[in-house]
């Protein structure tokens, strides 16, 4: 069976700001970013469902000595989102200097950031950001 | 299986170098081969751990390379990547071959020089052992999964994060401390010795001079101590360093003719972990607790039975996990255990004698082999001012990249 939600297309749906994944038709669990099967079951029976980006923050750091190409400091997160799977993203909207445990459980909603990668990253790299709700 | 022994061990000293990767490899592989008392025309494979080399050197293939500088004649030379653990999960691989019966005597090591590269670069191809397409884009680094796990243990065990980082902080000062006494560690130096000879350089320089009351009121300076990935601190993280460490594996029948003091491999483990969004609650690493259990059933050894184990403190958190998931102290209670000094040598298990990845170095590729490496001396009781009295039984732990593999080694004395 063909790969049912490739990078790539999970990669132009995020820079739209839609969130894509699959959903278990045997056990309804829902498998982001894409994986060939379930990651809850391994079943290949899986549907392409786009899902709501909002989630709360789980644990977060503050990257203050980047990679070559990024510019720090900036705010990664691990976000579990409202459809059970967890998924790393960039907190926007907060100073990086602010960052404190208090945003831990914090309600966040999904964006997109676009870089233009390097030569070891097979095209332009998207990612997906978090701005708190309200 | 056949029991298989470690007959021969060698190390380079770790630090910054200007040797290549397969001129460190040789000066390791040359030291454990003539401590074994063969020739390398004796050994049938060779299973070597490296894991940027293309990215250091622009050289892949470095296994064959390897074997022809130390004239290994046209054996099978294979290099392993398991990010970090490369060389342990090279390790296991040689150690399953000779247990097999298929090899009588091999020799297995790691190299990485990884300085060369400078920490923009050095820090873009360690992200290579990120999640390339969903992890990567986000600027992720391997302080920044640290910082993350910090963050979410303090929550999960409701400790106050200063208290956290103070425990932290101890976890450095006793790596430092134990690397005093390691002569081949990248930093031989207690954080004390940093701490004077930083007071020494500004008063030589002229410039105002810090009275930093002790360790700890260093450790909390961030001009001497900055901030790397919240909440971890320089002094929180292990170095780029390069170097290598090889060890001569013989079956046990072999082994009894070349030594008398075989050290012998009593369980291993090695279990994967997929990307960091899969793994959820990373205070937990579900690999190591796998790895582990298989390694400790090999042996039928518990975590009670261990005298001293080399870990994969990476970074400072990173050793305070491993302590837990090992099974050395109970979920949320490794932190309060560094307090109370049980991971000292001489306390409840001796943690890092070496100085670990934090203070002897951490030169990627050559890591796994290199904790082997102290386990045998200090089974042998060669190890000096930092020896663990008695030990009999000792244990590996190495972790690659987010948590996404762990191998374990379990190592007891034969005589």
């Amino acid at each position: 069976m063909e790969y049912q939600l490739t990078y790539n297309q999970y990669k132009e749906a995020l820079k739209e700001n839609k969130l894509l994944g699959l959903r278990c038709r045997e056990c309804g669990a829902y498998t982001v970013p894409p994986k060939k099967v379930c990651l809850e079951c391994g079943s290949e029976d899986l549907e392409v469902v786009k899902l709501s980006g909002k989630g709360v923050i789980r644990t977060f750091t503050v990257t203050r000595v980047p990679p070559e190409g990024f510019k720090g400091p900036y705010i990664i997160a691990l976000i579990e989102l409202e459809e059970g799977p967890w998924l790393m993203g960039n907190v926007v909207g907060v100073d990086p200097d602010q960052a404190s445990m208090d945003l831990i459980g914090k309600a966040v909603k999904l964006g997109h950031t676009v870089h233009p990668g390097d030569k070891f990253s097979a095209g332009e790299l998207v990612a997906a950001t978090f701005s708190l709700e309200n | 299986m056949r029991e298989v022994a470690v007959v021969g061990v060698g190390m380079t000293k770790f630090g910054v170098s200007e040797k290549t990767n397969v001129e460190m490899f040789s000066e390791a592989a040359m030291e454990a081969i003539n401590q074994s008392g063969i020739k390398p025309k004796d050994i049938q494979a060779l299973f070597l751990g490296n894991t940027w080399g293309d990215f250091e050197e622009g050289q892949v293939a470095l296994a064959s390379f390897a074997a022809a500088d130390i004239g290994l004649p046209n054996i099978p030379a294979m290099r392993f990547e398991g990010i970090c653990a490369s060389a342990s999960v090279a390790l296991r691989d040689a150690f399953m071959w000779v247990a097999s019966g298929f090899y009588d005597l091999v020799l297995v090591g790691g190299t990485e020089r990884a300085c060369i590269m400078g920490t923009p670069y050095a820090t873009r191809a360690f992200a290579t052992g990120s999640d390339g397409r969903y992890e990567f884009p986000c600027g992720i680094t391997f302080p920044s999964v640290f910082g993350m796990m910090a963050h979410l243990y303090a929550k999960k065990y409701s400790i106050p994060l200063d208290k956290l980082k103070e425990q932290m902080a101890l976890v450095a000062i006793k790596n430092h401390q134990n690397a005093k006494f390691n002569p081949k560690a990248h930093f031989p130096l207690s954080i004390q010795d940093i701490m004077e000879n930083r007071r020494k350089r500004a008063e030589k320089q002229g410039k105002s001079t810090p009275n930093w009351a002790d360790e700890m009121a260093f450790l909390h300076d961030p001009s001497v101590n900055p901030l790397i990935a919240d909440p971890l601190q320089l002094y929180d993280c292990c170095p780029f360093s390069d170097g290598a460490a090889a060890l001569v594996l013989a079956s046990a029948e072999k082994a009894k003719k070349l030594t008398d003091k075989p050290v012998y491999i009593a369980g291993v483990g090695l279990a994967s972990n997929g990307p960091l969004h899969n793994q959820k609650d990373i205070t937990r690493v579900k690999a190591r607790e796998i790895s582990a259990k298989q390694a400790y059933d090999m042996a039928g050894l518990g975590p009670q039975d261990i005298d001293v184990c080399e870990l994969h403190d990476c970074f400072t958190i990173a050793e305070i996990a491993a302590t837990e998931g090992l099974g050395f102290f109970d979920f949320g209670k490794g932190a309060e255990a560094v307090e109370k000094g049980e991971t000292k040598i001489g306390g409840k298990i001796a943690i890092n004698p070496s100085g670990g990845l934090k203070a002897k170095g951490h030169p990627v590729g050559a890591t796994g082999v290199a904790q082997a490496y102290e386990i045998v001396k200090q089974l042998r009781g060669e190890c000096g001012g930092r020896q663990v009295e008695g030990a009999r039984i000792g244990m590996t732990d190495t972790l690659g990249g987010d948590l996404c593999t762990v191998c374990n080694i379990i190592l007891k004395r034969g005589w």
